[in-house]
């Protein structure tokens, strides 16, 4: 089984638009969206929802009133300003909860409970070009990494069990917890730039990510003719780094207007050059020697 | 008057708006740039750096010669981030997070802290007059992305300037860490359905924290108007809208302000601004 992880260093690249593209030119695939925290595959998708489930995520401390004298252990061994003091009653700001239960453990009154908390949810579905399983993380929920892994562990586990032999996952911006999340042991990533300023210094910077954790990475530019030193610079740098250029997109108002129909790009216009870009990509990609190896996942 | 910028996600635009609105202001202002896994704003601003400080964590040590293997540390540890053996003990420092119980219970003060580095925080002015800048660095492979915000934060203007804060995408700790005790937010969005649906989630974060926010509308005209119907129905304020404009985006990927390519968007910058303090708490505006 093969995995190729989008990514690009942080959103608004194209990123979603270019993993609903390519879903269409494979005959069996799993989608694999790892953007938890803002999800948008779906949109594109339209997945018929088979399953939920509840993301049980960490702990969160709770004082009970009734039980608390007051005597100030939990604020004084909070780390994490998260134990408010009011005229001598304590309470937790949950914003600010690490989940870490020192004070649990350290209240000489057992008057802190720690109940599991729901942190989000996470789905399989079908979709027209095969099975999806994506997540909704709860609005300012931790442990966005842990549920990337969850939905990228399902999407292999589900893979494996229909033969699906290619997981296509569209990635999360940045390079922290949940990126890091979403890159291990996978075969390869797409890094998607565009040439800009910023573009640049993000694909560097997710670039010496995937170098850091020994994973094959490619990169391809979009919107390219938006500003061709820059483009230019794209490629420079990548072969420097020994990162494949896979190829280019030109700006083409088609992305957004497929996006607005619910439609992939080449649904929408398989004629146009980008998407006669985003094909020659796709082939680029699917014959780099990482993706022709097995890996045992 | 702290004034976060934010989006739900990255691409729509968070910091050409903070960039440009920094730029406009005819007041001292600090600029923060607390998308610590990727700052751009430095791109738009070229900052003068000054000065560098770490941004450090504590993390355990245990010594050997003291410890009896008890597994308390191991035990208090919900980040798996000590296992102890019958006869050694192994720290996991990338999944500590520095909570200090592995400390306080250790009944043979054997557990010590060391520091490990998260990541940089770079302060400096900016060649405009009256600008601060500082940004956040997180060095790649670590993931305790709050902390480096907090410290970025901690060099916000003093009482009576205005602080603008380019937060980072999502809505998880990240973002949160960067909004919160900021006075105003602006929320950018894209007139996509991408954009809408970002948009939504990061109105239900800012919603959460209870802070006055307006909406900036940016390429307007790319996409469609759902984005306007959304904000006519949570009565969402839309402060600004910056059009679908080629010569913005060419602007935009050589690094270059709105305002020093289009005269007349200082003026709109400072509309903003003033719109920001009708909707904010007045006290906090500056004069």
């Amino acid at each position: 089984m093969k995995e190729l992880v989008i990514l690009s260093g942080k959103g608004g690249t194209g990123k979603t638009s270019l993993t609903a593209a390519f879903a269409g030119l494979k005959s069996s695939l799993m989608l694999c969206d790892a953007d938890v925290d803002a999800a948008d595959l779906h949109l594109i998708m339209a997945p018929d929802v088979q399953e939920t489930h509840d993301f049980v995520g960490g702990n969160e401390a709770v004082i009970d009133p009734d039980r608390c004298t007051g005597c100030g252990t939990c604020l004084e061994l909070c780390r994490f300003d998260a134990i408010d003091e009011n005229q001598g009653e304590y309470t937790v700001d949950v914003l600010n909860c690490e989940g870490c239960g020192v004070c649990v453990d350290m209240c000489p009154e057992s008057a802190i409970d720690f109940p599991r908390k729901t942190c989000g949810q996470w789905f399989v579905s079908h979709t027209r070009f095969g099975p999806m399983v994506h997540a909704r993380l709860g609005i300012a929920e931790e442990n966005s990494g842990r549920l990337v892994a969850l939905v990228r562990e399902q999407a292999k586990k589900r893979a494996r069990d229909a033969h699906i032999d290619l997981i296509l996952t569209d990635g999360p911006p940045g390079i922290g917890c949940p990126v890091i999340a979403s890159i291990g042991q996978a075969s390869a990533i797409l890094i998607v730039a565009e040439p800009t300023v910023s573009g640049i210094h993000d694909m560097k910077r997710v670039g010496e990510l995937a170098a850091h954790f020994k994973i094959p990475a490619m990169v391809c530019i979009n919107k390219f003719d938006l500003n061709l030193d820059q483009t230019r610079a794209i490629e420079t740098i990548a072969r420097e780094k020994n990162i494949l250029v896979a190829g280019k997109i030109p700006f083409d108002p088609a992305f957004t207007k497929a996006m607005i129909q619910i439609q992939t790009l080449l649904e929408y216009d398989d004629t146009c050059p980008a998407a006669k870009a985003v094909r020659n990509i796709w082939e680029t990609v699917m014959t780099h020697p990482a993706m022709k190896l097995e890996r045992l996942m | 008057m702290i004034i976060s910028i934010a989006s739900g996600k990255g691409g729509t635009g968070k910091t050409t708006v903070a960039a440009n609105l920094a730029a406009s202001l005819n007041q001292p202002v600090t600029v923060l740039d607390c998308d610590v896994e990727e700052p751009n704003l430095h791109l738009f601003l070229h900052p003068d750096i000054q000065s560098r400080e770490k941004v450090i964590a504590p993390v355990p040590e245990i010594d050997l010669d003291r410890c009896t293997f008890c597994k308390k540390c191991m035990d208090i540890c919900r980040f798996n981030a000590i296992a102890v053996t019958a006869n050694t003990v192994v720290t996991f420092p990338e999944l500590c997070h520095s909570c200090g119980g592995c400390t306080v219970i250790c009944p043979e003060n054997a557990v010590t802290e060391k520091e490990r580095i998260l990541g940089t925080v770079e302060t400096g002015t900016v060649p405009l007059p009256d600008m601060n800048f500082g940004q956040g660095l997180l060095d790649i492979g670590q993931v305790m992305v709050p902390p480096v915000i907090r410290q970025v934060k901690s060099h916000r203007a003093p009482d009576q300037g205005i602080t603008l804060i380019d937060a980072p995408p999502g809505t998880s700790c990240p973002v949160i860490a960067a909004m919160k005790d900021t006075d105003f937010v602006i929320l950018v969005t894209e007139p996509t359905p991408f954009g809408l649906n970002d948009l939504k989630l990061a109105v239900e974060t800012v919603r959460l924290l209870n802070i006055p926010h307006g909406l900036i509308i940016n390429r307007a005209g790319m996409g469609d108007d759902a984005v306007y119907a959304y904000a006519k129905d949570k009565n969402l304020p839309v402060l600004m809208e910056i059009p679908y404009d080629k010569a913005i985006a060419q602007a935009y990927s050589k690094g270059d302000l709105i305002i020093s390519q289009q005269e007349d968007y200082k003026e709109k910058f400072q509309t903003l601004y003033k719109k920001i303090c009708l909707l904010a708490d007045s006290e906090k505006c500056a004069p």
